[in-house]
């Protein structure tokens, strides 16, 4: 980067429309921003408790006055405010999400480290683990424990880290194989370094670029899995709400209110959209693997 | 080469046994079968003519090789709902899964791929940008909610197509387009970075370099070298297909595995879970086995037809 100075006229600035944000990453970014935030401060920012009923307001249409209160989003089958249950749904949903994946990437990047530093069978093993997991789609396995094991909330959160575990597994395993062989690896172990010295001082550092960038890219996924196991019912519990419980409730109202359903389905997709261009970005930027188009 | 595809076949089925051994656990772990598997309201005799009739009361050893014996057998026991064999439920509903994903994988196909190469060969232009814009899209929107839209739109607002159920073709349209946009959205981004891949190669640039015209390289050149990155990529997304129907199917009453899978979790008909679990793990397991196979065969480095061919010629 420092050399950029001195060879800008001979070789065009290759990187730096690379670094440089475009607007529509800007877009996205803010918007995650103000996701987190809503998170965060949800119980500031509801205009009122999002289980708090008014049966004589159901149904209503965004920007519906009654009995002093706006509701700016409308209400649903019981009189409550769309917008104070969707900011508290968005916490519920992020909440969830980031839990999943930080339990996936621990999980996975642990196995992967393992695997990588072990070798012959116990690397075997957890290959096929990987393997196996690869067979079944994270969101039948999740089915299939919910079934099993019935649902409450601590299994569910550990259902929704299942998507995606097997990819930090494969990618660590992988980075850890290779930089392995490297010559500052050799150059510390021969210095006489032990192994937990070369793992978090010198291996952990030099992959976690990449394991950020793949949590990014699998946040989307995780947050997919969570909403679509709460729209089949079978994911966050009522009275609990989630953005996706609030679509599947929305769905048998949609003729005659669609509100119910589109405002957590647009803040779900908007999200997801905004994540996967966040991560591409990231990934052009600082994933040295990949390469750009 | 045979040697390699009977490790490869040795190994699809080791992963299918992990599966089916990874459910035993699974079930095991939740519990008393007898109590998880039979309704609430069961008499305390029927119970245990239940819990001897499965072999519950023998050693945990015999109990797993039973359950793989009839696992194997495709015998998971009856289902709650209409006290038939569960394994049926799941054959019966099968070819409507497969005539529903089949056709999204078709319509992504149409659309996806087109727009991938047409990206490529625009490169970093307006219609590159364009179509990426509706690929990301296409890719970001949640099943569900496009479901919905679709349902909103063209069933409730313009009346035009049914919402709900599988009795005619116009039945598949708003599932397959559900299902197949965001399929048609990976594909056209995975089909663009291919492409601009063996745009790069220098086999290209000699051939364009010689005159040959940008499609005419596409065709002659580039799609047969992006045969093998595609079959991967079908391969992959198999998995998001059989995903998405669970949604899909149940969002528009469409009687597949999907909708099955689900209908049995919120029932705990948990027969029928196993055998869907089972039928999806074999279907995912074998069309992996079958890209790897067809890999081997259509890639010279590998040492199929190809690399026969040539020592011949």
């Amino acid at each position: 980067m420092s050399t950029i100075g001195l060879s800008s006229a001979s070789v065009p600035a290759v990187r730096s429309p690379r670094n440089r944000m475009s607007p529509v990453v800007m877009l996205s970014a803010g918007f995650l921003l103000v996701v987190v935030l809503v998170a965060l401060l949800a119980d500031w920012l509801a205009p009122l408790p999002y289980t708090a009923q008014n049966l004589a307001a159901r149904l209503k249409p965004p920007m519906t006055q009654a009995g002093g209160t706006t509701y700016w989003l409308g209400t649903d089958q019981l009189g409550r405010d769309i917008l104070s249950r969707m900011i508290f749904a968005v916490r519920t949903s992020i909440l969830i999400a980031v839990m999943g994946t930080l339990i996936g990437a621990i999980f996975g990047t642990m196995l992967g480290f393992i695997a990588a530093r072990l070798r012959g069978l116990t690397d075997q093993a957890i290959m096929m683990l990987v393997d196996a997991q690869a067979a079944i789609p994270a969101l039948f396995l999740a089915l299939t424990m919910l079934a099993f094991f019935g649902n409450n909330i601590v299994l569910f959160i550990i259902l929704v880290s299942i998507d995606g575990w097997d990819r930090y597994t494969r990618l660590a395993r992988g980075l850890v194989v290779s930089e392995q062989e490297s010559d500052y690896i050799n150059a510390v172990e021969a210095l006489g370094a032990g192994p937990s010295r070369i793992i978090l001082r010198h291996l952990l550092p030099n992959i976690a670029a990449a394991l950020v960038v793949q949590a990014t890219l699998n946040f989307p996924g995780t947050i997919l899995l969570e909403t679509s196991l709460s729209f089949l019912g079978l994911g966050v519990q009522p009275p609990g709400t989630s953005l996706g419980l609030m679509l599947g409730e929305g769905r048998r109202y949609l003729l005659n209110a669609w509100w119910i359903a589109v405002f957590p389905g647009l803040t779900i997709f908007l999200t997801t959209l905004s994540m996967s261009l966040f991560g591409d970005w990231l990934r052009d930027r600082f994933d040295p693997t990949s390469e750009r188009h | 080469m045979f040697l390699f595809l009977a490790l490869r076949s040795l190994r699809a089925l080791l992963t299918v046994a992990i599966c089916v051994s990874a459910v035993f656990v699974a079930l095991r772990l939740a519990g008393d079968p007898a109590e998880i598997m039979l309704p609430s309201d069961t008499p305390p005799d029927v119970r245990a003519y239940y819990r001897e009739a499965w072999g519950l009361d023998r050693p945990l050893v015999e109990q797993y090789l039973r359950y793989i014996a009839s696992a194997v057998r495709g015998d998971f026991g009856l289902s709650f709902a209409d006290d038939r064999p569960a394994f049926a439920a799941v054959i019966e509903a099968l070819p409507k899964t497969f005539l529903l994903g089949s056709s999204a994988l078709m319509l992504a196909l149409l659309v996806g791929l087109p727009l991938g190469i047409l990206a490529a060969l625009r490169h970093n232009r307006a219609a590159d940008r364009l179509a990426m814009a509706v690929a990301v899209f296409g890719y970001a929107i949640p099943v569900f909610f496009l479901g919905i839209l679709l349902i909103l739109l063209f069933a409730l607002k313009l009346r035009v197509l049914p919402s709900a159920g599988s009795e005619s073709l116009w039945h598949l349209i708003l599932p397959t387009v559900t299902l197949g946009l965001p399929l048609a959205g990976r594909l056209a981004r995975f089909a663009r970075t291919a492409t601009l891949e063996v745009l790069g190669k220098p086999y290209i640039r000699a051939a364009r370099g010689r005159g040959v015209m940008p499609l005419a390289v596409i065709i002659r050149h580039a799609l047969p070298n992006a045969a093998v990155p595609l079959l991967m990529f079908i391969g992959i997304e198999i998995g998001h297909i059989l995903a998405g129907s669970a949604v899909v199917e149940t969002i528009f009453a469409w009687p597949g595995i999907g909708r099955l899978l689900v209908d049995s979790v919120s029932t705990r008909d948990l027969a029928v879970v196993q055998a869907v679990i089972f039928t999806v793990t074999i279907i995912m397991v074998g069309a992996n086995l079958l890209v790897d196979i067809v890999h081997i065969l259509i890639d010279p480095r590998l040492g199929g037809f190809s690399r026969a061919l040539g020592k011949q010629a």
